[in-house]
């Protein structure tokens, strides 16, 4: 069963158990918090250095992006968890890359001038939980139809009685 | 000169009875270089009823004459909230709903889940079911290769494929009905090993199946690469390189055949894959032609896998042993007190699952799929991501037709093998 005394919190005591690791070396600047949880790999990074963030980490072998979703923590603030899921080919690893963004007005830059791979799944995280990605090239809903009001994977959404 | 249409007095505006044009005119790669005169060009909408689009798939297309300069897939038809769904059901009851999402491979989907809700409960799964799940998963792999090969076929113009494969996908079908008490939606797969142990004679049957399927492929590469219109509406189109696939997310198949050489069994296993000997199809070609010859590898070296699982299948559990998370057995629910209260207390109260996130990465018949399962300690998922192949790939499908002519797109859309119902979720 899982211990959670495995886990390494903390940006200090994760670069410290795993300084190999290319995206902790690439990383070293730019991250704010770390987590060596079940054996993955966690970068919190602030809201403004995720193109940076992202540049790196793909200078340093991760060529392959896989993912991106979101977290509503609602009512807690810092509302969003933006969670980036990245690949390496080579290094056959990969890691997550975290933005935690305010419940009010929630942005960031969007990733799709370092990976075109991005562009469905921000305009999905757009679509279901409203984030707005600042540079995206077509921000528009993808899975609701145009006109639809709110966002459903938020947690405030209402899921039972009339619109 | 006549004037645009939306200047015209109590015309509707064309984007707003037709919202995919908008999207065609930011994304196109018409707009990004070289535009060919606008007047000469015509927008014509593919699906979302459509034969060859595999459900209900709308592409806009851009035409110059026959040529293709621009094409914007829209999608969402098909939406039904699955990840929303989750949010308000046990761990165990998402299984069903892992099912429906990519609707050809039910066993990969239920795989992915329990892989990703096993890490977050540290479980360790029994060797037994970890083959079991490697067989199946490699059945459902050809099952849904075969729904590949004929419907792609019949897109072509060749219906004969099409029924030899679904004659070989009625024994896979079968086999996993007997398994599992269902055809498609398997739900075969539960967190913390399988539901049921299968029948004892299945192994006998699995093994005609797989004795008979390597003569069968060579009857449809015999009814299809001698065939010169199947040869010539395949080879050199719809290309993409290497670059472009990693750029644009692709993954699976479509990405072997672009030439690069990762397969998620092979170099990230999971279940146990790493105890088994295979070869890994790969093409550097990059066209359709390439990923049809990549699938119909795939074909023997899951045969091989399934064997190699029939033969090495070790005794023991089907399940782990944690008994306030797997539901006992029956005779045990109603000869012993202590299973009983905990068959009672998973359905009624589900279990909890310690708080953290994790993502598992499987290698479904599509391509890499990844679910990304984060809990709040509580015994409903607080929130269930999936990342499927389709959504991706589909990304590069302009990339794929851009250049070619109209006819082209069904041929680039049977390759890459997309299921509507992983795509929209």
């Amino acid at each position: 069963m899982y211990d959670p005394a495995s886990a390494i919190k903390g940006k200090q005591a994760v670069f410290e158990a795993h300084p190999e690791n290319a995206a902790v070396k690439a990383l070293a600047d730019l991250a704010t918090d770390a987590k060596f949880d079940r054996g993955e790999l966690t970068i919190t990074v602030a809201r403004e250095n995720i193109i940076a963030a992202a540049t790196a980490v793909q200078q340093a072998g991760y060529n392959f992006f896989e993912d991106v979703t979101a977290v509503d923590w609602y009512p807690s603030e810092p509302r969003f968890q933006i969670s980036y899921s990245i690949l390496s080919h080579k290094l056959k690893q990969r890691i997550r890359l975290v933005v935690r963004l305010d419940g009010e007005g929630p942005s960031l830059d969007s990733i799709t001038s370092v990976w075109p791979a991005a562009n469905f799944y921000e305009r999905e995280v757009f679509d279901l939980f409203g984030v707005h990605f600042s540079g995206h090239p077509n921000l528009r809903r993808i899975m609701m139809p145009e006109d639809w009001k709110g966002h459903p994977l938020r947690k405030d959404y209402p899921v039972e009685g009339y619109r | 000169m006549t004037p645009p249409v939306e200047e015209l007095p109590g015309v509707t505006p064309v984007n707003a009875i037709n919202p995919g044009i908008d999207d065609l005119i930011a994304n196109s790669a018409r707009n990004r270089q070289n535009p060919p005169p606008s007047d000469q060009t015509m927008i014509i909408n593919m699906g979302p009823q459509h034969p060859s689009t595999h459900g209900v798939l709308r592409l806009v297309i851009e035409v110059d004459g026959e040529t293709i300069v621009g094409l914007a897939p829209d999608i969402g038809y098909l939406h039904t909230g699955i990840e929303k769904t989750c949010e308000a059901k046990f761990y165990q009851q998402v299984v069903p709903m892992t099912d429906r999402i990519d609707y050809l491979c039910p066993m990969t989907n239920n795989l992915a889940y329990a892989l990703a809700v096993e890490k977050l409960l540290g479980l360790e799964i029994p060797e037994r079911a970890q083959y079991l799940r490697v067989l199946f998963n490699e059945l459902t792999r050809i099952q849904s290769h075969l729904v590949w090969l004929g419907t792609h076929a019949m897109d072509i113009g060749a219906l004969t494929v099409f029924l030899y494969c679904f004659r070989e996908r009625e024994d896979l079908l079968r086999i996993f009905e007997a398994v599992a008490g269902q055809r498609m939606m398997t739900s075969y797969v539960r967190v913390g090993g399988l539901s049921v142990e299968p029948p004892r004679d299945i192994y006998a049957k699995i093994r005609t199946f797989l004795k008979n399927f390597p003569a069968h492929v060579e009857e449809y590469e015999g009814l299809l690469q001698t065939n010169p219109i199947w040869m010539n509406r395949l080879k050199g189109v719809g290309h993409l390189s290497a670059e472009d696939a990693i750029a644009l997310g692709v993954t699976g198949p479509p990405l072997r055949a672009s030439g690069v050489d990762f397969d998620v069994r092979r170099d990230m296993p999971y279940s146990g894959y790493e105890k088994f000997q295979f070869n890994v199809p790969v093409s550097d070609v990059g066209d359709v032609w390439a990923r049809y010859i990549v699938r119909m590898q795939e074909f023997r070296e899951s045969v091989k896998i399934c064997l190699q699982a029939l033969d090495g299948l070790p005794e023991g559990p089907i399940v782990a042993d944690a008994p306030k998370i797997i539901l006992p057995n029956r005779e045990q629910m109603k000869t012993q007190m202590e299973s009983l209260i905990h068959h009672f207390k998973i359905v009624t109260e589900g279990f909890g699952v310690p708080a953290g996130e994790a993502t598992s990465s499987v290698e479904a018949p599509h391509g890499m799929m990844n679910y990304y399962v984060v809990s709040d300690g509580t015994a409903k998922p607080y929130r269930v991501h999936m990342r499927n192949p389709g959504f991706a790939t589909l990304q590069a499908l302009e990339t794929m037709c851009k250049g070619r002519l109209l006819a082209d797109v069904v041929a680039v859309i049977g390759s890459i093998d997309i299921v509507l119902g992983e795509i929209d979720r």
